[in-house]
């Protein structure tokens, strides 16, 4: 049986795709077969950060309607032959996601994969909460200030209420905070919430602090995860959110502003 | 075509709708009332269905034409989905509006919210949640209190008949009722409501308030109101001659 994995925040653009790929990617490289799911209908971009956009032939939606087999749309990734992706549909409209298809791909999907990770759109609509109805585990995303945090703790309202786990009074789906694009710069001078701002609010386990990081944007250009380049701060902190969630103990880093002077001098930031 | 499983079934089973007990025919006095209640509590009135209960009315004889409130409830949002009391002429009007007459049965008085508003001469509008059973309703029993562990996020709403004890946080944006006393042993920062229906003697508690609104029996303070003093402290909230005194335990 695969562990459902749920990659959500309510708001859009805190970093949930990338944190998808970074993570799905994280897994596989630590030898779990681990499938990655686009639920981001008409605005497919899960693909683009893997680089595999070119390999699209049949996406999600095929699959829920029967139009083609779940190995037919699956599309092994080019860096790590244990990971997975089944693309979104550019064009196909919302309404063909159905729990029951949802559920029916997740079931097959289980069969043979050991982490399956759920991109989730943004918003409380239908995509959505049919990426997080089915989850076992929820890595809520939030940046560092007010519209995101709040958006998350609704968020982590539907978790508790609407999903399959909740309508079955079985165990909750545990949830993880994942604190993205954090600037400790701008968080030192107030311009952002701290984590301890975010943490009274939420209090929830966090699994990371992902530092806002131009190789970010450089990465998904490149169509690689971030979390391969092992030499920027954001692909460490995606390490080691993985190696957190897989059970190993370590200190979380990337808190606190400790650029040099000539750093601080010349602005600038990797 | 064979086909074992029956096509329907008959189950018997209680259905909740709040009571609507008039006191006045004054069509603009019962929806400005309504509308109160209704800013109030916003999704606990959302599309709630509604018994109408026209027998202290009757009995003042004062003439209300069942349509017209009818209409009136549907337009503000509610689903009136019952009468009792009525007169001869009430009853006809209901079954052409399909609306079921319920017969009324001897219960102990629904208590009227907002003891605090209630001032002479002044329309009455009450509401009060009870059972329209098909069968004679069991004995009253206490109602035991409900716990709640986790956490209350932003959207959510948590009902209770008795009294509501949570441990956990509960965040702006999320509201909880009670009909008994609240008891939060963590940061209160949504809407909390005790005595809903109408327990002046209800109370509030709670661990660190910070709520956007508070509520005893209908009486109400927004986050404005609330005193500095009292803000992110532990405290509890009782009414004393139909004000809302926040005072902190020591
Ligand atoms: N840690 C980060 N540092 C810098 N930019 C980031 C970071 N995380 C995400 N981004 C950028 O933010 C934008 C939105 O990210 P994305 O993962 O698509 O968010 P979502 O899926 O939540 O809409 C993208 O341009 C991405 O490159
Ligand atoms: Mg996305």
């Amino acid at each position: 049986m695969a562990r459902i994995i749920v990659v959500t925040s309510g708001k859009g653009g805190v970093g949930k795709t990338t944190t998808s790929a970074a993570i799905a990617m994280g897994l596989a490289k630590a030898g779990h077969k681990t499938a990655v799911i686009d639920f981001d209908v008409g605005l497919r971009n899960l693909d683009l950060i893997l680089g595999c956009e070119r390999r699209v032939v049949y996406d999600f939606i095929n699959v829920i309607n029967g139009e083609a087999s779940l190995n037919q749309a699956l599309i092994r990734d080019k860096n790590c032959n244990l990971l997975y992706i089944l693309p979104a549909s550019q064009t196909r409209d919302k309404d063909a996601l159905t729990e029951e298809g949802v559920g029916r791909v997740l079931d097959e999907l289980s069969k043979d994969f050991e982490y399956i990770v759920c991109d989730s759109p943004a918003g409380i609509e239908k995509g959505a909460n049919l990426a997080l109805y089915f989850a076992d585990d929820a890595f809520v995303v939030t940046n560092p200030e007010v519209s995101s945090v709040r958006d998350s703790d609704r968020m982590l309202g539907i978790l508790s209420s609407k999903s399959r786990r909740a309508e079955r009074n079985e165990d909750p789906i545990k949830e993880y905070l994942l604190l993205t694009r954090y600037d400790a710069d701008r968080v030192k001078s107030g311009e952002m919430l701290s984590l301890e701002d975010v943490q009274e609010i939420l209090s929830l386990e966090l699994l990371g602090i992902i530092p806002e990081s131009k190789s970010v944007l450089s990465a998904s250009n490149a169509g690689i995860p971030v979390i391969l380049d092992e030499k920027s701060e954001a692909g460490q902190a995606y390490a080691d959110v993985v190696a957190r969630y897989l059970g190993e103990k370590r200190p979380h880093r990337f808190i606190d502003a400790k650029h040099g002077f000539l750093r601080r001098l010349f602005g600038g930031r990797k | 075509m064979l086909n074992t499983s029956p096509a329907l079934e008959f189950k018997s089973s209680t259905f909740f709708a709040p009571i609507l007990i008039l006191y006045t025919h004054d069509m603009v006095a019962i929806e400005q009332t309504l509308q109160e209640k209704i800013n109030l509590a916003p999704e606990f009135f959302r599309d709630s269905p509604l018994i109408i209960d026209l027998r202290e009315l009757n009995k003042l004889n004062q003439d209300l034409d069942f349509v017209q409130i009818t209409q009136l409830l549907r337009r503000i949002g509610f689903f009136p989905v019952g009468i009792r009391g009525g007169n001869e002429q009430q009853n006809k009007q209901a079954r052409t509006l399909s609306i079921p007459i319920d017969t009324v049965r001897e219960q102990g008085n629904p208590i009227t919210i907002g003891e605090a508003q209630k001032q002479e001469a002044v329309p009455e509008v009450t509401t009060a949640k009870e059972s329209i059973s098909p069968i004679a309703a069991p004995p009253q029993s206490p109602v035991a209190a409900t716990l709640i562990t986790q956490p209350i996020r932003s959207g959510q709403r948590i009902y209770a008949s008795g009294d509501l004890i949570i441990l956990s946080q509960v965040s702006a944006g999320a509201e909880i009722m009670a009909e008994g006393n609240i008891h939060v042993y963590n940061t209160l920062r949504g809407r909390a409501l005790a005595g809903v229906h109408g327990n002046t003697a209800a109370r509030i508690f709670c661990f660190d308030l910070q709520a956007e609104l508070i509520s005893i029996a209908g009486d109400y303070k927004t986050s404005e109101d609330l005193n500095k003093q009292t803000y992110k402290n532990p405290v509890q909230i009782y009414l004393q001659n139909h004000a809302l005194i926040i005072k902190e335990i020591a």
